[in-house]
C-alpha cells in the first residue's frame, strides 16, 4: 500500500518534470525540470529494490553530468529559446508515431500471460550484486565497454585541443 | 472480519510507533546538527583570533558563548534585500537547496552503537542503509546545485563567476574524494557505514587502534581530506568566494536569512565531512573505554565527538595558516596529482587485499 503511493507519488513527480521540461521556455529550468525526472526515476529504482542503481543514478547523472550541463548553460548565457510552431513532418509523423509505440508497448505487456509478478522490493539490486554480475557473468561485455569509453575519452581530448598544441606536445610552464 | 481488522491494527501501529521513533531521532539529529553549526562559528571566530593574538567574541555572555544566538536574532531581523534584477524563482530556491542538501546528510551518519533506554532500544543513527556511503555521495553532490544556481541567478558577474568556480571545483575534487575512499570500502568490504566502523575495531600489538588511518589506508586519509578540503569550499581552496577578487563570490547578493542559509550550508557540510573522515578513517566510535556503567555506555558517543571535534579544529587551523591557491594550481592539483594518487591506493588496496585472501 505504502509501496503504491510512494510509486504514485515518484511517478507523477516524474512525467511533470518531463512535461515541464518540454513546456519551459527558458534553458536553465528545463535542466532543473530534467534533474527532477532523473530524481525520481532514482526514487522508482530504490522502491524496486535497486538500491546500488538508484545511488548511482544520483551521483552520476543529477549530481554530475547536470551539474555540466547547467555550468555549460550559465557559461553560454543561453537566454530564453524563440517559440515556433514545430515543422509540419514532426507532427504528422510523430504524434501517431508515439501513440503506436505506446500501444505497443501496452499491449506486449498485458497480453503476455506468464508474466512475472514481482512484489515491489524483491528484485536483489545491492551493491554485491550488481558486483557478481559485473566482475563474474558478465566480466568481458564490462571490461569491452570501459575500452568503449576510454576511446571516447580520447576522442573527446583530441577534439577538443588545437591541432598546434598537439603537434607541440605538452604545454610549458610561462607560456 | 476480526482477524483482518487486528492485523490492519496490528499494522497502523507498527507503522506508527516506526513514524514517533523516527520523527524524534530525526528532530534530535538535526537540533544537535545546528546547535554544532553555530557553535562551530563561534569556535571558528575564537581560534581564528588566538591564533592572531586577539580576543574575538567576548561581550555576549562568558567567553562569548551566546554569541551565535545574537548572530542568529541579527540575521532575523536584518532587511531581506532581492534586488530587482536577480531570477527570483531560482534567487528564492538556490540556499534552500543548499541548506536542505546540507542537511539531510546526516541521517544514514552513525554515532555510536546499540543503545538502550529502559525497554527500548534503538542505533544511535537515524537509518541505517547498505549503500549508506553512496547515499552521503549523492546528497553532497546534489548541493553543488545551491552554489551554482546562486551564483546565476543573481545576475551578477562576481557572483556568476563565483558559481562557475564553485561548480567546477566540486565537481573535479569530487572524483578523487569518491575514489579516496573506495579503498576503505574494498578493507570494509560494505558500503554501510555501520559496517565499515565495525571492521575497525581492535588493535595492533596490544596498543595501536586497527583504525583504517593506521591500517595501510594512511594516503587516502590525505588525499579525503585535501579533496573534502575542497569539495566544502574552505582555505586554501576557498576561490568561490575569494574576497579579494569575487567581492564575496556566489553569494555576494544575498543579505539577511538567505546568507545565513549559505553559511549553515558551509558548516553543516563540514560537520558531515568530518563525520564521514571519522568513521571511515578514525574507527568511529571506537576507542578505549572504562570508568562506571553509565560512562561505559555514553563512552562511544564521546569519542565519536571528540574526533569530530579535532577535524573541526583543523579546519580552523588550516585556515589560518594556508594561503589561497591560484586558480590554475587547483585545477592541476586535482587531476594531475590527487587524481592518480587516488587511482594508485585503490589498486595498491585491491591487490594488498587479493594477496591477502
Amino acid at each position: 500500500m505504502l509501496h503504491l503511493i510512494l510509486f504514485l507519488f515518484f511517478g507523477l513527480i516524474c512525467v511533470a518534470g518531463a512535461i515541464n521540461l518540454l513546456a519551459q521556455s527558458h534553458p536553465i529550468n528545463s535542466a532543473l525540470s530534467l534533474i527532477v525526472v532523473m530524481a525520481s526515476l532514482a526514487a522508482l529504482y530504490l522502491l524496486l529494490g535497486a538500491e546500488f542503481v538508484a545511488a548511482v543514478q544520483v551521483i552520476v547523472y543529477a549530481g554530475a553530468i547536470m551539474v555540466l550541463f547547467v555550468i555549460t548553460i550559465m557559461l553560454l548565457n543561453a537566454g530564453a529559446e524563440e517559440r515556433t510552431r514545430g515543422s509540419r513532418i514532426a507532427t504528422l509523423i510523430g504524434v501517431p508515431g508515439v501513440v503506436a509505440g505506446g500501444t505497443l508497448v501496452a499491449w506486449t505487456l498485458l497480453r503476455r500471460p506468464d508474466r512475472p509478478a514481482f512484489a515491489i522490493g524483491a528484485l536483489k539490486g545491492g551493491p554485491s550484486d550488481i558486483a557478481r554480475l559485473l566482475f563474474h557473468d558478465y566480466l568481458l561485455p564490462f571490461e569491452v565497454t570501459s575500452v568503449l569509453i576510454l576511446i571516447a575519452i580520447m576522442g573527446a581530448v583530441v577534439l577538443a585541443s588545437r591541432p598546434e598544441a598537439v603537434a607541440r606536445g605538452p604545454r610549458k610552464d610561462g607560456e | 472480519m476480526p482477524k483482518r481488522h487486528w492485523k490492519t491494527k496490528d499494522i497502523l501501529l507498527s507503522i506508527t510507533a516506526f513514524l514517533i521513533i523516527s520523527i524524534v531521532k530525526s528532530a534530535a539529529v538535526i537540533g544537535v546538527l545546528l546547535t554544532a553549526v553555530a557553535y562551530s562559528v563561534w569556535l571558528e571566530r575564537k581560534v581564528s583570533a588566538h591564533i592572531q593574538n586577539r580576543w574575538g567574541p567576548t561581550r555576549v555572555g562568558p567567553f562569548g558563548l551566546l554569541q551565535p544566538l545574537a548572530d542568529g536574532v541579527k540575521f532575523i531581523f536584518k532587511e531581506d534585500l532581492t534586488q530587482p534584477h536577480v531570477y527570483k524563482p531560482l534567487y528564492i530556491a538556490a540556499p534552500i537547496i543548499a541548506v536542505v542538501f546540507a542537511i539531510s546528510s546526516i541521517a544514514v551518519i552513525p554515532f555510536g552503537n546499540w543503545v538502550n533506554i529502559g525497554p527500548w532500544g534503538t542505533y544511535l543513527q537515524i537509518t541505517d542503509l547498505n549503500i549508506g556511503l553512496l547515499v552521503v555521495l549523492g546528497i553532497t553532490s546534489m548541493g553543488v546545485y545551491g552554489v551554482a544556481l546562486a551564483g546565476w541567478s543573481s545576475n551578477n558577474k562576481y557572483a556568476l563567476l563565483g558559481g562557475l568556480r564553485a561548480s567546477a571545483q566540486m565537481v573535479s575534487y569530487e572524483v578523487s574524494l569518491g575514489l579516496s575512499l573506495v579503498g576503505v570500502v574494498i578493507m570494509a568490504g560494505s558500503l554501510s557505514l555501520r559496517d565499515i566502523v565495525d571492521a575497525q575495531g581492535g588493535v595492533f600489538w596490544g596498543f595501536i587502534p586497527r583504525w583504517n588511518i593506521f591500517h595501510g589506508q594512511t594516503l587516502a586519509f590525505f588525499i579525503y581530506m585535501i579533496s573534502a578540503y575542497a569539495e566544502t569550499n574552505r582555505t586554501p581552496f576557498d576561490l568561490p568566494e575569494a574576497e579579494s577578487e569575487l567581492v564575496a563570490g556566489y553569494h555576494t547578493e544575498y543579505s539577511a536569512m538567505k546568507f545565513a542559509m549559505f553559511f549553515m550550508a558551509e558548516y553543516a557540510n563540514m560537520v558531515t565531512v568530518a563525520c564521514i573522515a571519522t568513521l571511515l578513517f578514525l574507527g568511529g566510535w571506537h576507542g578505549p573505554i572504562f570508568g562506571p556503567p553509565l560512562l561505559q555506555a555514553i563512552m562511544p558517543v564521546i569519542w565519536f565527538c571528540l574526533k569530530v571535534f579535532f577535524f573541526m579544529f583543523l579546519y580552523v587551523w588550516v585556515r589560518w595558516t594556508l594561503p589561497r591557491f591560484r586558480y590554475d594550481q587547483l585545477m592541476a592539483f586535482g587531476w594531475k596529482v590527487l587524481l592518480p594518487l587516488a587511482v594508485a591506493n585503490v589498486v595498491y588496496t585491491a591487490l594488498v587485499v587479493a594477496w591477502r585472501a
